[in-house]
């Protein structure tokens, strides 16, 4: 078993502390709720575009470490990207938090690497994946809430 | 048959590590530290006599129960029914026809609402509760109301968590039915003065129901003296098994009440044209019950009365006393719910740190707590809170485990500084 700090890794805390792309994106073109009804994590996430790639991206909201720290690393993470590159990063970053045995692009997900520690810890994906979901959600245009049950 | 003898109970003097060697999960190490197990509002762990029991039932006196002419069938009925007499002792129950097993407090609750309840509301009625219930005394209400275009009506707390008995009694009304409150909140700890909301309602002429979940392994309760109208637990929480719980409802007006669910066991007499009811309880038990789950409950309640309140009350009392002081060594930590009369719950929030984070790092020195609204989100948003830790004790539970939870808290403190 890892330690915790495999979990809380110094890149998650300060994250978590002083998030990035924090704040309403006024007039964004998509946004969509996410929610985790398990801890009560709630967030809205706001995206522009230019024709298909994602030129700002933001997020408010609160929740715990991991998924404040996930949120902040992802608006990081794809701004810039176009949508199909955000998918797959999204998919990587899944099979980096829920499984062991994946070939994992690390230098693809960059940062995000921190969130490793996440595997050892299945209670706790679901706090890292909802501000993905919730992009996801934005970039369908897809208008209900987003829950991680 | 129906009368198995109970003897009367001989308590023994309150030793906490002679409680502990009862219950054998507490000997296991989790993350390499003894388990210091303090989620005991979500259910409680088991002693021995109850896995004995449940052992020996189904080792030697498994059948279904009522009707077989068989000597094992014999056996299984006078189980189930004594286990019977002896929630109907602890509640102190005028009989045992008052008590009805279910599956848990959501069902006693939701029987309740769909018997009593449809068969008293009309348009315009109203059920009044209060803002500290669990989802499972709110929800079941809201179906009802909306079936019978009733009103839910909310009686507020105050800052302490504490319900604003005379908001209460303002709210009381003509058109109210049916008044349901817990007995002790599972998030906040607070303890209501339920014996006075028996009694105003009763002024009103409105019955009450008691959600007594996390009421009756910490104190004695006493239907009669209360004077509820219903009174409702789940076995689990009462170191028994899961999917076993209590209705206890007043005879004449269990009576009255339609029955619940339809089938086997709960009829005198099936035709086409007409059916007849079971005499209470069975009226309201359709099929076979959960037997084993009976008899281990009639266990945990050998076993509870035996410990004796007495003990249990001021040992949990010194607990929770020791445990408030302690916790408040950690820099930024916020009890929710501080009501003058509280039992058993440490509900908190720390500054800078999620609930969810504390669960997460105080597991790894082996402390077990729950994290999140607890099923009772409209207490969360009363605080303006998403979420709380809680730590909630039992009778086993020790002052070094509270030491324990407030060293583990300390890690978090430095992980996530204030």
């Amino acid at each position: 078993m890892s330690d915790l700090r495999d979990l809380y890794q110094e890149v998650i805390l300060d994250h978590n502390k002083h998030p990035h792309n924090f704040g309403e994106l006024n007039g964004a073109d998509r946004h969509a709720d996410g929610f985790n009804p398990l801890c009560g994590d709630k967030l809205v996430v706001y995206v522009n575009f230019d024709g298909e790639t994602i030129t700002d991206v933001s997020f408010i909201g609160s929740g715990c470490a991991i998924s404040k720290a996930s949120a902040s690393l992802m608006t990081d993470a794809v701004k810039g990207k176009t949508v199909t590159e955000a998918r797959g990063l999204f998919e990587e970053f899944l099979s980096l938090v829920t499984d062991d045995n994946a070939q994992i692009d690390l230098d693809a997900l960059g940062k995000l690497v921190v969130f490793g520690g996440v595997r050892d810890y299945p209670t706790r994906v679901k706090c890292a994946s909802l501000a993905w979901h919730t992009l996801r959600a934005a970039v369908e245009d897809r208008h209900e809430v987003v829950t991680t049950e | 048959m129906t009368t198995a003898n109970v003897a009367a109970v001989e308590t023994v003097p309150f030793d906490v590590e002679a409680i502990r060697k009862d219950f054998p999960i507490l000997r296991q190490q989790m993350r390499d530290h003894p388990l210091v197990y303090l989620d005991n509002a979500a259910t409680t762990q088991k002693p021995q006599l109850v896995l004995d029991t449940l052992a020996r039932y189904y080792a030697a006196g498994n059948a279904n129960i009522h009707r077989g002419v068989y000597e094992l069938s014999e056996k299984a009925t006078v189980a189930y029914d004594g286990a019977r007499l002896k929630v109907k002792q602890l509640l102190n129950a005028a009989s045992s026809r008052e008590i009805v097993f279910t599956r848990n407090s959501t069902e006693s609750i939701n029987l309740v609402a769909q018997t009593f309840g449809r068969q008293h509301l009309t348009a315009g009625d109203e059920v009044l509760i209060t803002h500290m219930e669990h989802h499972s005394n709110i929800v079941p209400w809201q179906l009802l109301c909306e079936q019978c275009d009733a009103e839910l009506r909310v009686a507020p707390i105050d800052d302490t968590g504490t319900l604003q008995l005379d908001e209460f009694e303002r709210l009381l009304g003509p058109r109210t039915r049916l008044v349901s409150v817990v007995h002790l909140s599972n998030s906040l700890g607070t303890i209501n003065p339920v014996q006075s909301i028996v009694e105003m309602a009763h002024r009103h002429g409105v019955p009450v129901l008691i959600d007594g979940s996390q009421a009756v392994y910490h104190m004695p309760v006493d239907v009669q003296a209360l004077g509820c109208d219903f009174y409702v637990f789940t076995g689990h929480k009462l170191y028994g098994p899961t999917g076993i719980g209590v209705l206890y409802g007043r005879e004449d007006l269990l009576e009255k009440m339609p029955p619940y669910q339809g089938g086997g066991d709960m009829i005198q007499s099936v035709t086409f044209e007409k059916t007849t009811y079971a005499e209470l309880p069975n009226k309201f038990e359709a099929g076979t019950p959960h037997i084993a789950g009976a008899v281990g409950l009639g266990a945990a309640v050998d076993y509870l009365r035996k410990v004796g309140f007495d003990g249990i009350g001021s040992h949990e009392a010194d607990l929770l006393a020791y445990g408030t002081e302690a916790i408040a060594d950690v820099d930024g930590l916020r009890l929710i719910g501080t009501a003058a009369k509280k039992a058993s719950i440490l509900s908190f929030v720390m500054d800078g740190a999620h609930p969810h984070d504390i669960g997460t790092i105080v597991d790894r020195d082996g402390v077990a707590i729950r994290t999140g609204h607890h099923c009772t989100q409209p207490v969360m948003e009363r605080f303006d809170v998403p979420a709380t830790a809680r730590a909630s004790i039992a009778m086993y539970n020790t002052r070094d485990e509270l030491d324990a939870l407030v060293r583990a808290l300390k890690r978090v403190r430095e992980m996530f500084p204030a």
